[in-house]
């Protein structure tokens, strides 16, 4: 059981406050992402949670457990840093144990969890060797298994892929979530990427300066952003904004065209988001749309990513076949999907309903 | 490069015949005779008669004539000296690594106000030559009423290597991720474990850089001990050695000989260390 509460929780570096209150509910098992652009008290948060650094303000609960004056080993957490941080002069078997032994566990218990932890990470063969003699990824179980062996409640995991290279990367992933269903456990997973987040997370937590912006699955921030900043960080390639004005049921650009989109709120300016799914392009130019000049193409082999300037210099990305290949330099017109747009507000940028 | 090195290379000059590296070794090379010639002229001459010394000191002596070191062992008390010098120096690197240590790792990772003004502290005692301070200390020690004790010499002497080593230990410290330490700190570990656990055995390599920096210079003291030891059986190797050397005469066999005996152990001392400090302590902690 691992019930977390975050009430109001505030941390400032001297004068320069970086975390604005953060209230957070996290339920057992689940899997939790924060996600943001660098800077955002991500990990500033997540080592907050740990105990590493005092709160400047708020509360911390585990299991309705006040847990601000707790130190970190007495929460019931662990945590693989992003470096792996494992002790150097110390073999795998005996970075396992350190932590396990410091618990006060008698010596048959110790060996009992690392070797549980060695199998569950394919381990066995490296126990008698030193950090530096293992690759990145055997680097990384080592770090995940030392968490392992303390049994925690909550596995805080900070940016855990960032040092591995793009093949290794989408392995380990893999194996974190296997590893999460196996052993069930609460876990918070920092990164900047938005990828894992979506790949990896049951509920991700978009951070922006210091605040959270939105919480929700994958498929609500994908599909119901909040606000500009959601919607530009989840999803690749990012969406699209474009400044447009309403009249009646069509969304105008000034000089360049409009596109019929439905019911609209009736607020005069605002903002139109647009994934590369929801854009079609037609090669007629001057067609019912906005018209735009195609900039250069994107060729994925499966699909091809189509970019597009509009008459106020917004780039959009469209998603088109890998045989439909457009030239640079040649006029089309953008049209969108009506059921797929996202309108925001040209003030806060916050979603206007739908 | 490689335009300028064929234009050059009909010329065949050293640098052409030899290329860096080639120069490099023959520097190499040249300093360590330059080196080594004075510990070889030192030990041959511990084999030599005065007069021998005088009329071929380059020459290879008869190495089983060890007349000079059956006197020193004879005339002298030399391992009464030994021991005291080992005792005087073994007891301030002790103190200057455990001060010096515990000094740098709270300046290095803890912070709070002063920490850089400590630092400086300690820093400005690298350019105070102590021996400018000898008649205030003299009388400090004789008020402390350990003029004549070994403990004077250890207090001045950890006075001395203290700056040094907190200024190489704080610099290490600085560079280890301090990632390590919250690692321990999240499983248990007391700051005290952190310290002697995972920081120490990692800041090995520069605390024997700090070590023989200040081993030598202790070991090799004569000025302290001349004006605050008077005591025959308190006198340290340097000290002791001044018997053979009079004010009219010099018997330079016998002093050569002291002087290898009294180098002998350091070097030993540099042989068994110096790989500490190719050890790369940290590689594979953190990519």
């Amino acid at each position: 059981m691992a019930q977390l509460s975050l009430r109001g929780i505030k941390k400032s570096f001297r004068n320069v406050d970086v975390l604005h209150g953060i209230d957070l509910e996290i339920g057992d098992r689940e899997f939790v992402v924060f996600v943001g652009p660098s800077g955002c008290g991500k990990s500033t948060l997540l080592r907050l949670i740990a105990g590493l650094d005092p709160m400047s303000g708020g509360e911390f609960l585990l299991n309705g457990k006040r847990m601000n004056d707790v130190p970190p080993s007495r929460r019931g957490i662990a945590m693989v840093f992003q470096s792996y941080a494992l002790y150097p002069h110390m073999d795998v078997y005996e970075n396992m144990a350190f932590g396990a032994r410091l618990m006060g566990l008698d010596k048959g218990e110790v060996e009992a969890r690392i070797a549980e932890a060695a199998r569950m990470l394919r381990l066995e063969p490296l126990l008698q060797r030193k950090p530096r003699e293992l690759s990145g990824g055997q680097r990384q179980r080592v770090a995940i298994g030392r968490a392992l062996v303390r049994k925690p409640q909550v596995f805080l995991l900070d940016e855990p892929l960032s040092n591995l290279d793009a093949a290794l990367r989408s392995e380990v992933r893999l194996e974190i979530a296997r590893l999460h269903r196996q052993i069930g456990g609460t876990m918070i997973y920092v990164t900047h990427d938005q990828v894992e987040a979506m790949t990896l997370a049951d509920k991700i937590v978009v951070m922006n300066a210091g605040r959270i912006e939105q919480v929700g699955s994958p498929r609500d921030l994908y599909e119901t952003p909040a606000n500009t900043f959601v919607a530009t960080f989840i999803g690749s390639p990012r969406m699209t904004l474009v400044d447009v004005r309403c009249e009646g049921e069509r969304l105008v650009l000034p000089n360049g065209g409009s596109v019929h989109v439905g019911a609209l709120p009736d607020v005069g300016e605002l903002k139109l988001g647009l994934r590369s799914d929801a854009v079609r392009l037609s090669r007629t130019a001057g067609g019912d749309g906005f018209a735009g000049q195609v900039v250069y193409t994107e060729y994925l082999g499966d699909n091809a990513y189509v970019y597009v300037r509009l008459a106020d210099g917004t780039l959009v990305a469209a998603r088109t076949g890998p045989d439909d290949l457009f030239e640079p330099d040649h006029m089309v017109t953008i049209s969108v999907e009506p059921g797929s747009v996202h309108l925001f507000s040209a003030g806060d940028g916050r979603r206007l309903v739908p | 490069m490689s335009a300028g090195a064929s234009t050059y290379g009909d010329r065949r000059g050293i640098l052409g015949a030899l290329g860096r590296d080639g120069l490099l070794q023959v520097i190499l090379v040249a300093n360590t005779v330059i080196m080594l010639a004075p510990i070889v002229i030192m030990v041959f001459s511990a084999f030599k008669t005065t007069p021998q010394i005088f009329q071929s000191p380059f020459g290879i002596p008869d190495f089983t004539q060890v007349a000079n070191f059956a006197k020193i062992w004879s005339e002298t008390n030399f391992l009464r000296y030994l021991l005291n010098s080992f005792f005087v120096t073994g007891t301030s690197m002790v103190l200057i690594l455990t001060l010096g240590t515990m000094a740098a790792y709270a300046i290095g990772r803890y912070q709070f106000t002063g920490a850089s003004f400590i630092l400086m502290f300690f820093l400005a005692g690298l350019t105070l030559p102590l021996k400018l301070a000898i008649i205030p200390l003299f009388m400090l020690m004789r008020d402390l009423s350990i003029l004549n004790n070994q403990l004077s010499l250890i207090f001045v002497y950890t006075a001395m290597g203290l700056p040094t080593t907190v200024f190489i230990m704080t610099g290490f410290i600085r560079t280890l991720p301090s990632e390590l330490e919250d690692a321990a700190r999240m499983d248990g570990a007391s700051e005290a474990r952190i310290m002697w656990s995972i920081m120490l055995p990692l800041v090995r390599p520069a605390m024997v850089i700090a070590g023989i920096q200040n081993v030598v210079p202790i070991w090799n003291d004569f000025f302290f001990p001349l004006v605050f030891i008077q005591n025959d059986s308190l006198k340290t190797l340097p000290q002791g050695l001044t018997t053979f050397m009079g004010e009219y005469t010099t018997d330079w066999g016998v002093l050569f000989a002291g002087l290898t005996l009294s180098a002998a152990p350091i070097i030993v001392i540099y042989i068994l260390l110096s790989k500490q400090f190719i050890a790369g302590m940290t590689s594979g902690a953190v990519k």
